[in-house]
């Protein structure tokens, strides 16, 4: 083999390579995929991305097949003489000038329109949900529902969701790759995002900007439900039942208002005296898919993990670990996830 | 000071160290800023390994959260701030004067002095391993992250003040460098009879000495905010954190280019060379290396669409940046111009400009990709920049400084690097970039974010970060193989000719290694290719360079000094001060205030 033809080979494997990939896409479950919208704004972005995608596969074979062309068609010959000595051509420069100009206004023009049908403001009737983010989870409240919950939104299918978010202390970007684009989340202005989910689902986010010690723990699920299911989780929500049934989780909730351990400065339950506002509102915590911002499946093994050592799960995380011992800690357990 | 007589004959000790510290010889100080980037090469690059190493399986705890994020914020400014500029820096010195026809820089002794400030900033920033942990807000280092709230600490003090201490350099050398090429060149070599790689080391001139002063006024204010308690950046304060954004990026996108443009220049070089033609549409190259570093002002907010500054903000930071790829494309075609129809010798230099092109071209298409401000909101701070940005900066700038360094390595050594472990070097090197680089496009379509020190099993995100640390270690594979190519030709390589290539430009003409006087007789020159219309007149109309008669007599050259490196080492001190005493700070002044009289009194010559 020559080694020019091997450098065709390896100019192919990228392309090949993707392909690949593509194909492997439907094997490998990516559950944090920008390639399979659930909404209308992140369809959009996926059929301008798939425009432009199949535009610069072009423009790359084309551009590359001429380069390797003429690494091959051109390279020396045993007693070659000068090659003639020309120095250009100003009908093949203006040809190369405006071929990417015609190719760059087919990407600009749909580009400027998706840009502004993105950013509308949100119709009177949208669900707004308020995100507050912090190093490192993320709140979310319902102002006209009276709700508040921590890393797992809750919306319903086919309505329009008008985020408005702010930071409680750096710079962090929300973003939840099936539903929409990322926007940055600041401490000094809002930001807003507005989308309508077109299918029920669980769907993965994450914090996108790099924000510090456990900027990789900072995620976060977006549940979106049929009206039905949606309009339970409310009532659900808004009707906080605290009934432990088992001595354990008794034991566990006579723990956690108690002081030590002091749950209650940090954390908030609705309906009680737990008023804390620094971590997240445990509300119906047992009936959430995870917990530690979103990095751990919420099961009692991985909530007694949690609660052993927190920096071990999230580096540099606000939870102190409260060196509380193995029966205190199952008892609070069996309380936590009582609240379903 | 030692005043020397005969100048010709004066004792130029080409040994011991302290004629290294003293020198004020371009060339001198090329070799020094070329020998201290591939040492800061080789740091940044166990960084990007240990990277790597990390993400190459989920879950991995190979290093923890806070390592990594030193790892990550100093590889990236390692490899930009402390590689990639001063390589460039290091051909700059070496090749410009030669390329020009003149015996040294504007101001030998200002060149020494950013040399030596370069150094002591890169070791003072990677110090900070050693006292408590290096910077850790990643490269550009967003506030309010970095205000002493979220990062206490001196990490980030050892960021600011070393950028600073870094900006000074290449601002100084920047100046040099316009004022060397505006005022030195030989005689009859007009501006658009210049080297290509001239003309870009011009237009990065250029860049840095606009946008630096940007990035220094950012980081002053933000060194106000750390150490004087201002609310620059600071919400708590009435301060902003997106004006940080804004004044980086002023600077951080022209940086691209002044990152870029070198590389390109050294690639206008090789590709004439090896193809034994002159460079096609010379002055379309040209004009589009200048009209890129204009637009590369104009387009700073693409890299932050995702702020939310408004659809019409959005729509024309996302035009003026699909306009860059117009001269980007201007220069790939001319390039391929170059080749066509020519005797393509692939040598390692062709080879590694062939790359470049190939590589830059998959960087380009997916900088337009996200030039689209929707496609950008998904891809934006995910894998798919990260594949971008080294597609630019490794498969574009590395790749051309590796055709530069293959290509001129027999003029600055006087020895022929090993071409057949160079063309092994290159193919390793090109299937290890595509192999670290091409899978993180698809980890950012599957959504992986950057800067996340691990990744749960569930993602799907296995595959190809293993394949990616393949690369990775393919590609360090790649540049030990360099190395060990680099030292053989060092100790015991063929003697190089004064002209192994069959080249084109001024340097060529003269014996490799040069003599420190450069030219003996100053050309002059007649055409973009003095050195080969001598070789071959039939095509240059008769004229070539050294038609004129010789001048004979003495050759004033500039005499080494002691200064340039008092007062780098002030600087250091009295930057080292802030973190220490203010009582430091002032000695540091002190011994910069002796340099500076000291170079003020001494005889230039």
């Amino acid at each position: 083999m020559t080694v020019h033809r091997q450098r065709l080979l390896w100019a192919l494997a990228p392309v090949s390579m993707f392909l690949l990939a593509l194909a492997l896409a439907g094997c490998a479950p990516t559950p944090q995929t920008t390639l399979l919208p659930k909404s209308d704004y992140a369809a959009r972005i996926q059929g301008l991305f798939e425009l432009i995608l199949v535009i610069a596969a072009i423009v790359f074979v084309v551009v590359e097949g001429f380069l390797i062309y003429t690494a091959i068609r051109f390279r020396k010959r045993k007693g070659q003489d000068l090659p003639a000595q020309s120095h250009g051509s100003q009908k093949l420069e203006i040809a190369w000038t405006f071929a990417p100009v015609v190719v760059l206004a087919i990407i600009t023009v749909p580009t400027i329109s998706t840009i502004f049908a993105t950013q509308q403001p949100a119709p009177a009737d949208a669900l707004e949900v308020k995100v507050m983010a912090h190093q490192w989870w993320w709140e979310f409240s319902y102002p006209s529902l009276g709700i508040v919950t921590g890393n797992e939104m809750h919306i319903p299918v086919g309505k329009t969701t008008s985020l408005v978010m702010k930071s409680n202390d750096v710079i962090h970007s929300f973003w939840v790759p099936q539903l929409a684009g990322k926007r940055d989340v600041f401490p000094n202005r809002e930001t807003r995002i507005t989308f309508i989910p077109d299918e029920p689902g669980t769907y993965l986010g994450q914090c996108a900007e790099f924000c510090g010690l456990s900027h990789a723990n900072m995620r976060f699920r977006v549940v979106v439900h049929t009206p039905e299911d949606f309009q339970a989780w409310v009532k659900a929500q808004k009707t906080p039942s605290i009934a432990p049934t088992t001595e354990l989780a008794k034991k566990g909730q006579q723990l956690f208002f108690a002081t030590p351990p002091g749950c209650t400065a940090c954390h908030t339950i609705d309906g009680t005296q737990a008023k804390g506002l620094v971590g997240p509102n445990l509300t119906r915590i047992g009936a959430r898919g995870t917990t530690a911002a979103g990095t751990l499946e919420n099961t009692p093994d991985n909530m007694a993990r949690w609660l052993t050592d927190p920096e071990a799960v999230k580096p540099g995380s606000k939870m102190p670990n409260l060196h509380l011992s193995e029966s205190d800690i199952s008892a609070l357990v069996a309380f936590l996830e009582s609240m379903k | 000071m030692t005043t020397l007589a005969a100048p010709m004959r004066r004792p130029v000790a080409y040994t011991g160290v302290w004629s290294w510290i003293t020198t004020v010889d371009h060339k001198r100080i090329g070799i020094l800023y070329g020998a201290s980037a591939l040492f800061f090469l080789l740091v940044g690059g166990i960084e990007a390994l240990l990277i790597r190493t990390q993400l190459a399986v989920p879950g991995n705890t190979l290093v923890s959260s806070d390592t990594y994020s030193q790892l990550f914020t100093m590889h990236g400014t390692t490899m930009i701030f402390l590689f990639v500029m001063p390589l460039s820096a290091a051909f700059f010195n070496f090749m410009v004067p030669l390329m020009i026809g003149a015996r040294d820089v504007a101001f030998p002794r200002l060149n020494a002095l950013s040399y030596w400030v370069f150094l002591f900033g890169g070791l003072f920033m990677n110090s900070s391993f050693f006292m408590g942990g290096a910077p850790d807000a990643g490269w550009f280092g967003y506030a309010n992250l970095t205000s002493n709230q979220f990062s206490p600490g001196a990490r980030i003090d050892f960021w600011v003040l070393g950028l600073q201490v870094l900006g000074l350099s290449s601002l100084m050398a920047a100046l040099n460098f316009i004022v060397t090429i505006l005022n030195l060149r030989a005689p009859g070599m007009s501006m658009m009879r210049m080297p290509l790689f001239v003309w870009m080391t011009l237009i990065t001139s250029f860049l840095l000495v606009f946008a630096l002063p940007v990035l220094t006024v950012g980081l002053t204010l933000l060194l106000f905010d750390r150490f004087f308690g201002t609310h620059f950046y600071i919400p708590a304060g009435g301060g902003d954190p997106l004006l940080w954004q804004h004044l980086f990026w002023i600077f951080g996108h022209p940086e691209v280019y002044i990152l870029i443009l070198p590389a390109m220049g050294m690639v206008s070089e090789v590709l004439p060379t090896f193809s034994r033609k002159p460079l096609f549409g010379y002055p379309f190259v040209v004009y589009s290396g200048i009209l890129i570093a204009f637009l590369g002002f104009g387009v700073w907010a693409h890299h932050m669409f995702a702020v939310g500054m408004g659809p019409v903000a959005d729509a024309v930071f996302a035009t003026t940046t699909m306009l860059i790829a117009v001269p980007t494309g201007v220069k790939i075609f001319n390039w391929i111009g170059t080749m066509w129809g020519g005797a393509l010798d692939f040598k390692s230099p062709l080879c590694f400009a062939v790359g470049f092109i190939g590589m830059f071209i998959i960087g380009g298409i997916s900088g337009v990709m996200h030039a689209s401000v929707p496609l950008d909101l998904q891809q934006t701070d995910t894998y798919f920049v990260v594949a971008h940005l080294h597609y630019v900066l490794f498969g574009g700038a590395v790749f051309g400084l590796f055709a530069g360094i293959y290509y001129w390595f027999p003029k600055i050594t006087g020895r022929m690097l090993n071409d057949a472990w160079g063309k092994v070097h290159f193919w390793i090197m090109f299937v290890g970039a595509n192999l670290a680089f091409f899978p993180m496009h698809l980890l950012g379509l599957d959504g992986m974010p950057r800067r996340i020190y691990s990744y749960d099993p569930s993602m799907g995100w296995n595959l190809w970060n293993l394949v990616s640390t393949v690369g990775a270690f393919t590609i360090a594979l790649s540049v030990l193989i360099f190395v060990i190519n680099a030292i053989t030709a060092l100790r015991r390589g063929a003697r190089a000719p004064n002209d192994p290539w069959d080249a084109q430009t001024l340097e060529w003409s003269i014996s490799s290694p040069p003599p420190v006087y450069n030219f003996a007789t100053i050309p002059v020159v007649h055409s973009r290719r003095p050195f080969w219309d001598e070789k071959y007149p039939d095509a240059a109309h008769g004229k070539a360079a050294h038609a004129e008669p010789e001048h004979h007599g003495a050759i004033h050259m500039p005499n080494p000094s002691y200064f340039p490196i008092v007062i780098a080492l002030g600087i250091l001190v009295a930057v080292s001060g802030l973190m220490i005493h203010p009582a430091v700070s002032i000695l540091g002044a002190i011994i910069m205030l002796i340099g500076v009289y000291g170079w003020s009194f001494e005889p230039a010559a």
